[in-house]
């Protein structure tokens, strides 16, 4: 394979990958020019002068929703989410490693979760909440609407782990008198913390721009991807784009923060073995 | 006799140890699942009963009436509005749908055969993966420079000579409905099918040529038939997705546009849960039987 000649299959498929590249990256590289527009500046190119305008316009109260409230909401049901994200799905991982009554039915059920429509969980948490009688809210049934989109990724996601995880580690350190409690702590914990950091990712992530399961059931208090989407019909300034700019790099450094974990979580245990 | 009757002893005392240990492991794993179905029970069962028994109930401007009346669905299915509307939003699933699956394999493929180093692999999936965690809405937003009246295409066209005004289908239309589809979904497409083809055992294709296949040939009758799983699984994503799409139909028609799901969000915004519950009854049995629908064309629990 390596000493091959490239074939012209290769050229032509690169061009295209190079082709779906730009697709995804060119619009939103359009999105973090048009934040820099000057004062008069509009929705479109040409730049009219180069400005931190908007980003300042971003951060007054009148300009805009609360922006830094929403932000703020947003992170917290984030964190929340990635924490029992990561719990949740660790024990349920654990749990499917063994044959139980009910485990293929549990697994379908979570599977379903990710299939059933967004909109119908979003309006069937709204129903429920509002027949018991409970005041919607982002920590409350946001924060289980969120859940059910984030948990079964992180299920298949720990599934997948540890089909591929050889029990002889265990069964080693068994042997060697660990308890249940050590065996897990020192040998099960450290192989997969790398994929238990793609979990927290996920979870904190897709909770951060989720919008269709958040739309019945936030409540009083709108989420960043509410806010955004409220002005989206109404703001029809460059502010809109700075909004995008300070949002996407957020992701951005979250994603390379995990990234940069996990690779050193690998160098770690490249030096141990 | 007493050596019999002794391994018999042992034997059983065995085995009760054995059962021993075993129900303890499945009250273990019984306690570790419990969360999941705890969260899953309140969340997701109970809510979609609750939308069960909801879309049999009445309602008027001032609340909801436990009832068992099915003028929800004659109304819903009765209706020639909501036929067109699910008309439209299938067309719009089998064209997104379609332009996924021929992206998202040819970008896996590219992936999977053409990069040699696993380095380079992950880094090029990286770059895929990477705006599919950033808000769906912004990347929506972000076709606006790009495709408006005076957006870079437009511009760009104008100044090659190659149109005299404006082209107005670009945004705004079914067009952008379509692209920011496939801008939003192709990476559930690339993933799956990354996967399944990089499990493909290499011998495979190398036995196939050794046969004397073409490229195509092996492509056709090696690669295509293993890669079918994940594109199952791509199609289910990218079809469940779609077929309950409000946001991204709701901008990028500019609201000429319409879909199930927005049909039911409008229901939602008037307060008739009753008549978005039947909607969403409906819309679920679709969703459902599609699914069911991939999963008889292709075998997919060897995947996991």
């Amino acid at each position: 394979m390596n000493n091959e000649r490239r074939s012209k299959g290769f050229y032509v498929l690169a061009a295209f990958f190079a082709l779906f590249v730009l697709f995804l990256y060119g619009p939103l590289s359009a999105v973090l020019i048009l934040s820099f527009q000057g004062p008069d500046g509009g929705l479109t190119f040409p730049l009219n002068g180069v400005s931190l305008h908007w980003f300042y316009n971003l951060f007054e109260k009148q300009a805009v929703g609360d922006f830094g409230a929403s932000f703020r909401r947003s992170f917290t049901l984030g964190l929340m989410v990635m924490v029992v994200n990561v719990v949740v799905a660790l024990l349920a991982g654990l749990a499917f490693r063994h044959r139980f009554r009910g485990a293929t039915a549990l697994f379908y059920v979570t599977v379903a979760s990710l299939v059933v429509p967004s909109i119908i969980i979003s309006l069937g948490i709204g129903v429920v909440f509002q027949q018991f009688g409970l005041k919607p809210a982002w920590y409350s049934s946001g924060f289980g609407a969120h859940l059910t989109w984030t948990l079964p990724f992180g299920v298949l996601i720990m599934f997948a782990v540890f089909n591929r995880f050889s029990p002889a580690y265990e069964e080693a350190a068994r042997d060697l008198g660990a308890t249940a409690w050590q065996t897990f702590r020192h040998v099960v914990l450290p192989m997969i913390a790398p994929s238990l950091i793609g979990v927290g990712l996920f979870g904190f992530t897709l909770s951060y721009d989720e919008f269709a399961r958040t739309l019945m059931t936030s409540g009083t208090y709108n989420t960043l991807p509410l806010e955004i989407y409220g002005m989206t019909t109404n703001v029809t300034t460059p502010v809109l784009y700075a909004l995008g700019t300070v949002t996407t790099l957020f992701s951005f450094t979250i994603i390379l923060a995990a990234l940069a974990i996990i690779l050193l979580l690998r160098r770690r245990q490249a030096k141990i073995s | 006799m007493a050596t019999i009757a002794s391994t018999e002893a042992n034997e059983t005392s065995r085995r009760t140890r054995s059962r021993g240990l075993w129900s303890a492991l499945v009250a273990i794993s019984y306690i570790q699942a419990a969360p999941l179905l705890l969260i899953l029970g309140f969340f997701f069962v109970l809510p979609i009963l609750t939308i069960i028994v909801v879309s049999f109930w009445d309602y008027d401007f001032a609340g909801l009436y436990p009832d068992f009346l099915t003028m929800n669905y004659t109304d819903t299915l009765g209706s020639w509005v909501t036929w067109k509307t699910y008309l439209n939003t299938l067309k719009l699933t089998a064209i997104t749908w379609a332009l996924t699956l021929f992206i998202g394999f040819w970008v896996a493929y590219f992936l999977a055969f053409h990069i040699r180093t696993t380095t380079m692999q992950m880094v090029l999936f990286l770059v895929c993966t990477v705006p599919f965690l950033t808000s769906n809405i912004i990347r929506m937003i972000s076709w606006i420079p790009v495709l408006g009246r005076n957006g870079l295409v437009n511009s760009t066209l104008i100044e090659l000579g190659i149109i005299p005004q404006p082209i107005e289908w670009l945004l705004y239309s079914d067009f952008a409905v379509v692209l920011a589809m496939v801008h939003l979904n192709t990476l559930f497409m690339v993933t799956p099918i990354f996967n399944t083809l990089m499990r493909i055992d290499r011998s495979l294709i190398e036995a196939a040529r050794d046969c004397g296949a073409s490229s195509w040939q092996v492509l056709w009758n090696v690669v295509l038939p293993l890669a079918k799983p994940g594109m199952a699984i791509g199609s289910i994503f990218v079809v469940t997705l779609v077929m309950a799409d409000f946001s991204t139909v709701q901008v990028m028609s500019g609201g000429q546009s319409a879909s199930v799901a927005l049909m039911m969000k409008n229901q939602m915004s008037l307060l008739q849960y009753p008549a978005a519950a039947a909607n969403a009854v409906v819309l679920l049995i679709v969703v459902l039987l599609m699914v069911a629908a991939i999963l008889r064309v292709v075998d997919i629990r060897k995947e996991l």
